[in-house]
């Protein structure tokens, strides 16, 4: 099967990555060479394997739901590109 | 003064313990030689006025029962580090200035071991080569033109080129062992779970996995021995007995049984590769281990199934980069586009693709096609491991099918960029230990790599292998110094 401009278009408005005409052919064409070589897969049977999902063979530890980290709005808030001290500012989403 | 950067680590730690060398000298020669060597470009981010402050106070008040008594060390910019800039090799991280430590880096620092700066990668770690890096390609410090190889593309030349005496990569599908291969040192990828992955900038989560790079086996089991622990704060750490992995190195290895699969010998490889392999073979038998011929049968599968995989997880660990909470923004007429342009914006080529595989192959309607069938075949990937450990103690292979190739050469074609990674992802895609050592050199003078595979947990097993093997080798990497004017 082929990738084509559409799909790429669609996958970029899932990823939220704007890609415009150019970008959309160039993607396009890798996608496809590395969707050829993943379709080796196909030729193995799979029916009755069980997916391995982690390699870790241990189930997941549980822990007490307790706060171990106070006060660190400040820490929180540091980086963001915009915050007004006390949250994040994003663009007007309501009108 | 001079000679101290040519030091290894463990010698380094014997002449500050018997006060021959204070951390302050070694921290200023190893600070010269990376003050002279920024032609490499191994150094995203300084940090030497600061790590020179370190030395000082620690040379005050000494304390040489900790195993890196006033070591200084440069890390590979994926660990986060407390106020000091982690970027991932992205311009979305740019700026981004951690305001809590990697567990990994902080069990360094508590023994010892002293900041002097970050080291290039491939921008978050996905690359084969270091030329996603939005900080620009590292050079090769055995020769001009020269790609390190990649992720951890700027540690592999920093070891390399003397500009830290020892220091940690990531390894997701080869990201240590290679550039390891192609510098001619020591690299360790440990078992999953073994190195704790809290602070580390995501990038696949089941197979991501911190390790030592070193210019000797010696080297690497201690620092090994320094960051492998059990942290609560990861959840898929795991609690097992670790060894003290550079006390117990010892390299009788008679009577072990080394495996040799046959379907590591790919269509196409380089004569020199396969010459390296049998030269490999013969050092472990002349170590005194048994040779068995083995089978991994599913191995050529291998690389399809880490291209679905790795990719999925990175689309989803990659969502957080949204330009809200912290990182690069960029300005838009309303949310979903001021998303669209940070994302748009602010990742590399390499980056987006990988995002854009990993959303396809989960979509509605293709997740069973890619996603699931990969999850299977991983499965027959483990069980073909586990079924050859039956009869072996460890696996040889080479590291990579090629020597370190010149710059650019492969940057356009994502394919033949992944088949270096050959080797190096069955064990990811397994969760197993694996370490690379410097082997021999190819007609060019490059040097080439052999990979050592162990059962889970036994890294211990394989570090005694390659040191035992180290001794017969006796590999010496050709620094000419080309950089340094």
């Amino acid at each position: 099967m082929t990738i084509d401009l559409k799909t790429i278009k669609h996958i970029s408005k899932l990823s939220r990555i704007s890609v415009d005409e150019q970008k959309a052919e160039k993607l396009a064409g890798d996608l496809n060479s590395i969707f050829e070589f993943i379709e080796k897969l196909n030729e193995l049977k799979t029916d009755n394997v069980e997916p391995l999902t982690s390699v870790a063979e241990t189930t997941l530890k549980f822990r007490p739901d307790k706060i171990e980290s106070e006060n660190i709005r400040e820490q929180i808030i540091k980086n963001s590109p915009e915050d007004n001290e006390d949250f994040f500012v994003v663009p007007k989403v309501v009108e | 003064m001079s000679d101290i950067t040519t030091q290894s680590l463990s010698s380094l730690v014997d002449n500050i313990k018997n006060k021959k060398l204070s951390s302050e000298e070694v921290t200023k020669a190893f600070v010269d030689r990376s003050e002279k060597s920024k032609e490499l470009n191994s150094y995203i981010s300084e940090d030497f006025s600061h790590a020179i402050d370190n030395a000082k106070k620690f040379d005050q008040n000494p304390n040489f029962d900790l195993k890196l008594p006033g070591i200084p060390m440069a890390v590979k910019d994926l660990f986060c580090t407390k106020n000091v800039r982690t970027t991932a090799g992205s311009k979305i991280l740019e700026n981004f200035i951690p305001t809590y430590e990697s567990t990994v880096t902080q069990n360094i620092w508590n023994e010892g071991g002293i900041l002097l700066g970050k080291l290039n990668c491939d921008e978050f770690a996905m690359g084969s080569s270091n030329e996603t890096s939005y900080y620009g390609n590292v050079q090769n410090p055995i020769d001009k033109g020269l790609v390190p190889g990649g992720s951890s593309g700027g540690s592999a030349a920093a070891v390399s080129g003397q500009l830290t005496p020892i220091t940690i990569g990531t390894d997701t599908g080869g990201s240590i062992r290679q550039p390891a291969s192609f510098t001619g040192i020591v690299g360790l990828k440990p078992t999953y779970g073994s190195c704790s992955r809290y602070g580390i900038v995501a990038f696949a989560s089941s197979l991501d996995q911190a390790g030592p790079m070193a210019q000797n086996v010696k080297d690497c089991a201690l620092l090994q021995e320094v960051i492998s622990t059990y942290d609560k704060k990861d959840s898929t750490s795991i609690d097992f007995k670790r060894n003290q992995y550079c006390k117990e190195l010892n390299k009788n290895i008679k009577g072990k049984k080394i495996g040799i699969p046959k379907e590591y010998r790919v269509d196409g490889m380089p004569k020199e590769i396969e010459d390296l392999w049998q030269k490999g073979i013969q050092y472990a038998k002349d170590c005194g281990a048994e040779i068995i011929d083995i089978s991994l049968p599913n191995t050529s599968y291998a690389l399809p199934t880490y291209y679905i995989v790795a990719p999925a997880e990175a689309s989803s660990n990659l969502a957080r980069y949204d330009g809200v909470k912290y990182g690069f923004r960029a300005k838009g007429e309303n949310l979903i586009d001021m998303y669209e342009k940070t994302r748009s914006e602010g990742f590399g080529a390499e980056v987006q693709r990988r995002i854009m595989i990993g959303t396809y192959v989960l979509s509605s309607g293709y997740y069973d096609a890619y996603y699931l069938k990969a999850q299977k075949v991983r499965k027959l990937i483990k069980n073909d491991f586990d079924e050859a450990y039956k009869q072996v103690d460890a696996i040889l292979t080479p590291s990579t099918p090629s020597s370190a190739f010149k710059i650019g050469e492969k940057k356009d074609d994502p394919v033949s960029m992944y088949l270096n990674d050959i080797f190096t992802v069955p064990v990811n895609l397994a969760g197993l230990p694996a370490i690379s050592i410097p082997a021999g050199h190819d007609a060019a003078g490059y040097p080439l790599g052999l990979q050592i595979i162990g059962k889970a947990f036994k890294e211990q097993e394989i570090l005694n292998v390659a040191y035992a093997m180290e001794e017969k080798i006796d590999f010496k990497n050709k620094i000419t110094d080309w950089w340094i004017k």
